[in-house]
């Protein structure tokens, strides 16, 4: 039994908008290392989850413990893949990577960053202007710049979203990888038949309630049961 | 805290000489309005003269809510703003890094009005360049220190282009009188050593909104 | 509390009716002031109410900004902030109607008129920012942070003006000596004003909170959390 504290703990997590809960009640633990498919319709409060944990939305009532500190002072250990791509469209592909490696007082070499940008796929794109870039190349970017990061838990929204069939591909095997390093991985996902086998564990939101949570396996199964 | 306002204060002159074509237009605005006050005002030299502190001043009040709107427009296109706070970020490197971006904007803009305004209204300097120099530095920043908190605030508004002015502008209100009259008496000469006290006036203005601004600029970007 | 307050609102505007019939046909004129002086009587006190009515907006702005839900401190601020707003229009309305007659003019950029204005403005731009703010906590720590500008801006205007004044003669400063028999109206229309200003803040930060809550549809309690997410293996 680890006296460590899960790497993210929710506790009665609940927002609010006027008479309508986007996410209400959720007592969540998840232990370092082990991954979360986060699945549910539209609407269902998947962003909403995701941002509570990274703390850029502040909960109604209940409370985000990310490796025991409220997330506000755990932002190192935490990473965002969100709908947003926190870029600078005036800036090129490298230049955004270095802005955020230097503000997160990191290694800024050129090959560092350029290995980087391999990695996502984006190699002999540094000296293109985001603006000139494709959603999927943006994707592409939002993903190295989580990497560059490397943070311990590590938090994706729709991370397929804009992808083409080979960056689907590059997400399965950087979700494989990351769960190898031993980080902890909370995902949210249309594709759940796709994500749910590299996944550990599963939680359906519906209309912002946690309805089910179980074996990520067991997902898809969960969802027709409960959806239909 | 040092460390990352310089961060992004660099990102922020990186922005801004990768796009030109933004800045540019402010430039332009600027230099537009130093023109309209020539012919609003008339051709009489002395008056004109007397009052280029004036319109000096006023131009690089008026030309300042345009540029302070456009650097939080860049991080509120992508949110890119909330990137930062979650790299993280502390709210108040971000502030004064933006800030200080600002402010080395407005002084190579004023850098081309005062010489232009000398041109076209006939002033020249009877003080000293240095005086100049620092009274110049002093107003600029009381603009571009609060400037940037309400750009913050005022950036995704609906009605942003005037909100910001409306809410800057009564707030400097002491800055520009007291850098019109600093920048009249380094220019006309200043027979009763009278300058000090204005120059002074900006200093503690500065002083007081930097630091209440850097404080407050947390709460602002909250979640 | 609803009695209370509607009590505290009538004692006003007795005492005000009171100070003001005190002050315009019962104390002996002055030498020195015309008739139109009198106004002087509800001028003073309306000034330092607004400046206190200001101050105390500035104290709940401090006080918002360390709340962690602060929506009835958020209402109560908007509600100081929109009376201090009032009693700053109407002091410069009396303000224009004293100086025409006495001086000539309506308006005169002393240092006294010019605060007057700015915080006016200032403050009315402080409301106009809630209507961009999105969500409750963000409208109310953005008022605060703007109340807070605004406030501390208010003496700094004055001196600045105050220092221009030094190359024009004094010619516009009120009579700083009253004698005593003045002294009874005056306080008694201060405390009036006061009363009545108060008065006005609770009801209107009641309509605000009300109005609010209207927005945000009411406020069920969340529901309970019933799952556990816990970890596997």
């Amino acid at each position: 039994m680890s006296d460590l504290p899960p790497a993210l703990r929710a506790t009665a997590l609940s927002r609010g908008y006027g008479r309508r809960w986007a996410l209400a009640g959720l007592n969540l633990e998840l232990a370092a290392g082990r991954s979360l498919l986060v699945a549910g319709p539209n609407g269902a409060g998947k962003t909403t989850l995701l941002r509570l944990l990274a703390a850029t939305l502040r909960p109604t009532s209940g409370s985000v413990e990310v490796l025991g500190k409220p997330p506000a002072a755990a932002r190192e250990h935490l990473g965002l893949l969100s709908h947003r791509t926190h870029l600078y469209t005036d800036l090129t592909c490298l230049e955004n990577l270095r802005v955020a490696a230097r503000l997160g007082g990191r290694d800024l070499s050129k090959d560092r960053l350029g290995a980087l940008l391999e990695r996502v796929g984006l190699a002999g794109r540094g000296g293109t202007r985001i603006r000139e870039c494709s959603a999927g190349m943006r994707k592409r970017l939002a993903f190295a710049r989580l990497l560059e990061k490397d943070p311990d838990v590590v938090l994706l929204d729709e991370p397929y979203g804009q992808l083409d069939p080979r960056g689907f591909d590059f997400v399965d095997q950087l979700i494989a990888e990351l769960a190898s390093r031993g980080r902890t991985l909370v995902m949210s996902t249309h594709l759940v038949p796709r994500a749910a086998p590299l996944l550990r564990s599963g939680l359906l939101l519906v209309d912002g309630r946690p309805t089910w949570v179980g074996p990520a396996a067991d997902l898809p199964s969960a969802m027709s049961e409960r959806l239909a | 805290m040092i460390r990352p306002a310089l961060g992004v204060l660099r990102k922020d002159l990186k922005l801004d000489l990768a796009s030109p074509g933004r800045l540019a237009a402010v430039v332009l605005f600027s230099v537009v309005t130093l023109l309209l006050f020539s012919f609003a005002v008339g051709p009489d030299t002395s008056s004109l003269q007397r009052n280029t502190a004036g319109y000096l001043w006023l131009a690089l009040t008026l030309s300042s809510t345009l540029a302070l709107g456009e650097s939080f427009r860049l991080e509120v296109e992508d949110d890119a703003l909330e990137g930062l706070l979650l790299l993280p970020v502390p709210p108040a490197a971000i502030f004064y890094g933006k800030a200080t971006a600002n402010l080395l904007f407005l002084l190579a803009l004023a850098a081309l009005l005062v010489p232009l305004s000398f041109g076209l209204y006939g002033a020249s300097v009877r003080g000293s360049f240095l005086e100049l120099a620092v009274i110049i530095a002093l107003g600029t920043a009381g603009l571009a220190g609060p400037g940037t908190l309400y750009s913050a605030m005022t950036a995704r508004a609906r009605g942003s282009d005037v909100m910001l002015p409306l809410l800057l502008f009564p707030l400097v209100i002491p800055v520009l009188i007291a850098s019109v009259k600093a920048t009249s008496l380094v220019l006309l000469g200043d027979p009763m050593g009278d300058r000090g006290a204005w120059f002074a006036l900006v200093g503690c203005f500065d002083l007081v909104y930097w630091t209440l601004c850097g404080l407050l600029f947390g709460k602002v970007v909250d979640a | 509390m609803r009695d209370r307050e509607n009590l505290l609102g009538a004692l006003g505007l007795l005492l005000l009716c009171l100070g003001s019939a005190w002050g315009l046909f019962y104390t002996p004129p002055e030498t020195k002031m015309a008739s139109v002086m009198r106004i002087f009587f509800i001028h003073v006190p309306t000034a330092w109410n607004a400046l206190l009515i200001a101050t105390f907006a500035f104290a709940l702005a401090v006080g918002v900004l360390f709340k962690k839900s602060p929506g009835k401190w958020d209402a109560a601020l908007a509600a100081t902030v929109e009376v201090a707003c009032v009693y700053t229009v109407m002091l410069l309305i009396q303000g224009s109607i004293w100086g025409k007659p006495t001086w000539g003019t309506y308006w005169d950029w002393d240092p006294r008129l010019t605060s007057a204005a700015v915080m006016g403005v200032a403050f009315a731009g402080v409301l106009s920012l809630r209507s961009f703010a999105e969500g409750p906590r963000r409208k109310a720590l953005w008022t605060a942070v703007a109340t807070i500008i605004a406030y501390v801006d208010v003496p700094i205007v004055y001196f600045s003006v105050q220092m221009t004044d030094r190359t024009l003669h004094q010619n516009l400063s009120s009579p700083t000596s009253v004698s005593s028999i003045y002294h009874w109206p005056l306080r008694a229309n201060a405390f009036a004003l006061l009363f009545i200003g108060i008065w006005l803040i609770i009801r209107r930060a009641r309509t605000i909170l009300l109005e609010a809550e209207d927005d945000a549809g009411g406020s069920s309690p969340a529901p309970e959390a019933t799952l556990v997410a816990g970890v596997e293996g």
